[in-house]
């Protein structure tokens, strides 16, 4: 596999400059003979759609949903950062770029990051002119917060809804462009295969959910905007549909698949009340502002909260990092959460989580500020799980919410698979071993509205227009071979269902492969993820036909893939023998026990090459150089 | 939590339809509504019965995917929430609780609870948008936007595309949607030069998609997960009755 | 005319002319009853009053002119307020084939849900209350002319008086839910008079109730009757001029 991420050289500021220019460009009046198949969406794909049919290209977009307007970009809440330097705080597209590496933990690439902050300024004026209602100030112009621990005002929102706002902007774009008839929507659709001849992507297998029909689609190019992988656990705040099967069946047929262990733990969400839970709530990290996590000192205290005394309490954060006490970062709540509830801490009726109490702040503000400041969020809670945040503490728990990892792309965006390109929280690109708040959405605007259109094209200048067409046998081979594989899965008729294969997996990987991690027990998870997919396809039981809408069948396809995907997140973070971002390694841990990079030996992308179901892959490395945000470990103590 | 669950099945678009009737037990007050329907499916699976197909996605309130009709009221009873949300301790002392799709011409059932809702992104289609050039857009700043008028947009921009309002309505009319993106984008100053086409083209298409018309009976309203008001509703009126007497003359295809 | 068309094709423009046309209707309904209370100034003053009706104009205008202005306006609201009625009921009746087993009403008002069928009373009561008190085939004892007379005989057979009680209590509900939605419609909505549209509705409806009810139960008590006068007792009541059609 040949890793070339095509960095332009130069000064880092001019690279992406530089780099339009010297792509080739196509003729406006060949661009309606390309045809680009987009899978997705999200912010990413709707937007690169909306874009390119802009441009004139004929985009054909798949999602699974029923509407365009549904992918769970649309759940982001806290808003999307811009280096406008609005504020006059001294923020920069530099600060930005500077941040983002550094909340990366030194794992992802300085040109990428820096194209990113330089294309932030870009997104905040398309969606201002689409009509995104940001909150403004009274002089009418845009408002800022800070968010996630930036020591600058540069996160633009709209109230607690910023991702749906932007997506309402991208989808109405892209329906724009459907009545104008340069794209087409297909909605309930799933993406079951990627074609490549020759090592050239050439279309896909898709299902239509509703008919139940396979067919092929062939296209120039084709682009994956398909999202992360959370749902490998089962329980996370991904939306129920999100899935890896477009990325992974594209990594099946050769796309080298990069930094799969990184994913991200959110501290604040609601613990889950049974074993029935579905999904986990995400609560804005903003309650941490005034909330005081604490838990029982003696483990197993099964009193109430308020008849636990004060000094039976034990305010860990505060007492392990009295500098950022109950605003520690992201990654370090979350893990000190975890060791609390293992240790048998833990709180609730399932002794599942640890409280996050507003009683001081009440008896400090008073119970108006309160309701003014999380207002809606208390009664979000209230209503998920009907107790009452003015009087007793909330119960909160980490849980999985977004993927760094994904499938690896140079600086145009393509995959190892050339025609192949891969679009937001589907590729690894900009985040490293660790995404800052208010970041995803950037990534997949500028992926979306101003990267790939471009890049695009350069690709597509090479290729000679209406190549691709569904009648060469490798479509047939793909179609058969999806159709073979929904059969067997209806086959198998088994005595367990989907979600019970779904829930042990999420519980192997939450508790091996979680947010942290050890040797032993990723190898211990290999294991059993192959133990439990061998399980699945002996005893899974999907009834139903194949040819009309079939949720349960959807679902196998997709666990089908997460527990052939799940393999190589453990080899990945085997293979990770180092703390770094969100990834924690138990053997890598400095005296305070933090995470402990090792950047001599593993200043690298892991770029995995897929070699068969079951079969060991293939580590290759991107080095990363740091020319411009130096070396650093950071301290929160 | 024990009570009788009346459950509309159908197996396809063109199949009759009819309410199946199963005795639900041992349900905690804790789940959600869907996670009780997972459940209920857990139990006909295990029983080799073909689960209950219902839509969901993000399960938090915001994608608008789910949407049924919990006994008679959009959404449930709870108000201001999506069915995803609704927590069955909501129910508490119901012995029955029925669960039927949306019902309207324009959002044919496709399966059991789900119905195919593509009528609402015609209505997009339909001029639901602004037209901005990727690249073209001006600086951000550069166009204030009164507070008022942002906060009000952002009143009317909430909208998740649900269909509770038509769900509710009982002319079966998507009018609140409509006129929440009318009123979104023709509130802002970004929204004008397409403000009377807008309104025109996507009347229009809420006509032609078989919608029902709005009588001002305000069920849209109380049923919406987000709470938006009717104003806007009145606020479409007004455009459209000022953009089809004064606006340039504009061919109207017929209802 | 193009554009009045236009508009009238789209659902909203539908409801846009239902508005104005009962918007004109209300004024009628406001002027009627006004003429009305006259009854309370004695048989020669309501008789002269709705005499005068019929001269309005006169000597400006030809005869009977301006009646039959009015009656040709009046006559296409009532059309293009039943036309729209029954027009948007079918679209809305199209957009739900299969109804719901279990539905709940969320609407605003009860109100709202009494306007089809409460129309529907509304209009039978007009055309029998035209040949009631206007052309006289459904009176017992018509007499062209003596229009205070024709009431009285008129409202003293109960089950006549138990219709138009029925039908004002529909009229009411009727204003109560039509005028507050027609200022939906017509887009007359701001925040600082939007709360008062939904009072003056009621307000409205209230006050055309108590005053059209007042001669029936006036007669029905003997307050009036064929014999006594009380002319000055109410004629503080009436103001103005009221344009109006038939005497009743």
């Amino acid at each position: 596999m040949e890793l070339n991420a095509k960095i332009p050289s130069g000064p880092i500021e001019q690279r992406w400059t530089k780099h339009r220019f010297e792509m080739k460009l196509v003729s406006p009046a060949n661009k309606r003979k390309y045809t680009v198949i987009v899978i997705g969406t999200g912010l990413a794909g709707a937007s690169a759609a909306a874009t390119m049919a802009e441009l004139g290209y004929n985009v054909r977009v798949y999602t699974y949903n029923d509407s365009a307007r549904r992918a769970h970009s649309i759940a982001a809440q806290g808003g999307i950062n811009a280096a406008k330097n609005y504020q006059n705080d001294g923020d920069s597209v530099y600060r930005l770029f500077y941040d983002t590496v550094k909340g990366g933990d030194f794992r992802s690439r300085e040109s990428n990051v820096y194209r990113l902050a330089e294309l932030s300024v870009n997104i905040i004026d398309q969606c201002v002119a689409q009509g995104v209602p940001f909150a403004r100030e009274y002089s009418g112009l845009l408002d800022n917060r800070s968010f996630g621990g930036a020591q600058v005002s540069r996160t633009f929102y709209a109230r607690g809804q910023t991702g749906q706002q932007l997506l309402l902007g991208c989808y109405q774009a892209l329906q724009k462009e459907v009545a104008g008839g340069n794209a087409k929507v297909f909605t309930r659709h799933e993406l079951l295969d990627v074609v490549v001849v020759d090592g050239v992507a050439r279309g896909v297998v898709l299902r239509d959910m509703v008919s139940g029909r396979i067919f092929s689609d062939a296209a120039d190019a084709v682009v994956l905007a398909t999202g992360g992988y959370s749902n490998v656990f089962f329980l996370s705040t991904n939306a129920k549909g999100c899935n890896v099967t477009a990325t992974w069946r594209a990594h099946r047929r050769g796309a080298g698949f990069a930094n799969p262990c990184f994913t991200q733990i959110h501290p604040t969400c609601i613990p889950p009340s049974g074993e029935y839970q579905s999904k986990l709530t995400l609560m804005s990290e903003s309650l941490r502002n005034d909330g005081r996590i604490w838990v029982p000192k003696r483990a197993g205290d099964t009193r109430a909260p308020g008849d636990i005394p004060e000094d039976e309490r034990d305010y860990y954060l505060e007492r392990l990092y009295p500098a950022f006490g109950n605003l520690s970062p992201r990654d370090i709540s979350s893990r000190r959460a975890k060791e609390m509830v293992d240790r048998g801490h833990g709180v609730g009726p399932l002794r599942n989580g640890v409280y996050l109490d507003f009683k001081d702040a009440i008896a400090r503000l008073g119970r108006e500020k309160i309701r003014e400041r999380y207002g809606n969020l208390f009664a979000m809670y209230e209503k998920i799980t009907g107790e009452d945040p003015y009087e007793v503490p909330m119960r909160i728990y980490p849980a999985p919410h977004y993927t760094m990892g994904g499938l690896w792309v140079d600086y145009n965006l393509q995959t190892t698979i050339p025609g192949l390109f891969a679009a937001g929280e589907a590729n690894f690109s900009d985040h490293g071993a660790n995404r800052l708040g208010a970041s995803a959405l950037m990534q997949g605007l500028a992926d979306g509205y101003f990267i790939l259109p471009l890049t695009i094209g350069d690709w597509l200048a090479r290729v000679k227009p209406g190549a691709n067409t569904t009648d060469h046998p490798a479509f047939r081979d793909a179609e058969r071979e999806a159709k073979a594989r929904v059969d067997a899965l209806l086959a198998v008729g088994g005595k367990t269902s989907v979600d019970t294969f779904h829930m042990r997996l999420g519980r192997i990987m939450w508790d091996k492969c979680g947010m942290s991690r050890n040797a032993a027990g990723l190898k211990e998870a290999l294991d059993q993820v192959r133990q439990l997919r061998e399980e699945f396809w002996r005893d899974v039981r999907v009834l139903g036909s194949g040819d009309t809408l079939n949720q349960s069948l959807e679902k196998a396809g997709r666990v089908a893939d997460f527990l052939e995907f799940a393999e190589l997140m453990c080899y990945d973070a085997l293979a990770r023998d180092e703390s770094c971002g969100a990834h924690y390694r138990e053997e890598h841990t400095t005296e305070d026990g933090e995470a402990k990079r090792n950047d001599e030996k593993f200043a690298f992308v892991s770029v995995w090459e897929f070699r068969g179901v079951g079969e060991e892959p293939i580590l290759h490395k991107e080095p990363l150089t740091f020319e411009y945000v130096p070396l650093s470990t950071r301290s929160y103590k | 939590m024990e009570f009788t669950l009346h459950v509309w099945r159908q197996s396809g678009p063109a199949a009759p339809g009819r309410f199946e009737t199963l005795s639900v037990k041992d349900i905690s007050e804790h789940m959600s509504f869907l996670e009780m329907l997972d459940l209920v499916n857990e139990r006909l699976i295990a029983e080799g019965k073909e689960p209950i197909a219902f839509d969901h996605d993000c399960r938090e309130g915001i994608c608008g995917t789910c949407g049924l009709m919990i006994n008679g009221v959009p959404h449930g009873p709870l108000g201001l929430t999506t069915a995803c949300q609704l927590h069955m301790r909501h129910l508490k002392g119901a012995k029955e609780i029925w669960v039927e799709p949306w019902r309207a011409r324009a959002f044919p059932v496709i399966k059991d609870l789900v119905v195919d809702r593509s009528a609402l992104d015609r209505i997009i289609q339909a001029g639901g948008y602004i037209s901005v050039r990727t690249g073209s857009a001006p600086e951000a700043n550069s166009i204030p936007v009164k507070k008022i008028d942002a906060d009000m947009a952002m009143d009317a921009a909430i909208c998740i595309g649900c269909g509770a309002c038509v769900a509710a309505c009982p002319n079966g009319s998507a009018m609140l949607f409509t006129a929440a993106k009318v009123s979104h984008l023709g509130l802002l100053p970004q929204g004008q030069p397409e403000r009377f086409d807008r309104v025109l083209s996507m009347v229009e298409a809420h006509d032609r998609e078989g919608f029902g018309n709005c009588t001002n009976h305000g069920a849209c309203q109380n049923a919406c997960p987000k709470g938006i008001s009717v104003d806007f509703i009145a606020r479409l009126n007004r455009d459209l009755v000022k953009a089809a007497l004064t606006y340039k003359p504009y061919e109207i295809t017929a209802v | 005319m193009r554009r009045a068309v236009s508009l009238y094709r789209t659902s909203v423009g539908k409801k846009f002319y239902m508005a104005v046309s009962g918007f004109i209707l209300i004024f009628f309904l406001i002027a009627h009853m006004a003429g009305n209370l006259k009854m309370y100034a004695g048989p020669e003053a309501f008789n002269h009053y709705a005499e005068w009706l019929r001269e309005v104009g006169y000597p400006l205008l030809p005869h009977k002119s301006a009646l039959w202005v009015m009656r040709i306006v009046l006559l296409a609201s009532v059309g293009i307020h039943m036309l729209s009625a029954l027009q948007l009921y079918l679209q809305s009746r199209a957009a739900r084939p299969i109804g719901y087993r279990q539905a709940q009403d969320l609407s605003f008002s009860y109100a709202s849900r009494t306007m089809r069928w409460g129309g529907v009373i509304i209009a039978a009561f007009v055309v029998y209350h035209l040949l009631h008190f206007t052309t006289g085939q459904a009176h017992p004892d018509f007499r062209a002319g003596d229009a205070y007379r024709n009431v009285v005989l008129g409202f003293q057979n109960w089950w006549v008086v138990g219709f138009y009680t029925l039908t004002l209590i529909m009229v009411t509900f009727h204003l109560y839910h039509g005028l507050w939605s027609a200022f939906q419609t017509i887009g007359a909505n701001h925040p600082k008079y939007n709360p008062i549209r939904r009072p003056l509705a009621l307000v409205l409806a209230l006050l055309l109730f108590a005053g059209f009810m007042s001669v029936p139960v006036g007669v029905q008590t003997g307050l009036l009757s064929l014999q006594s006068s009380i002319a000055e007792k109410e004629a503080g009541v009436f103001h103005g001029a009221p344009i109006h059609e038939g005497g009743e």
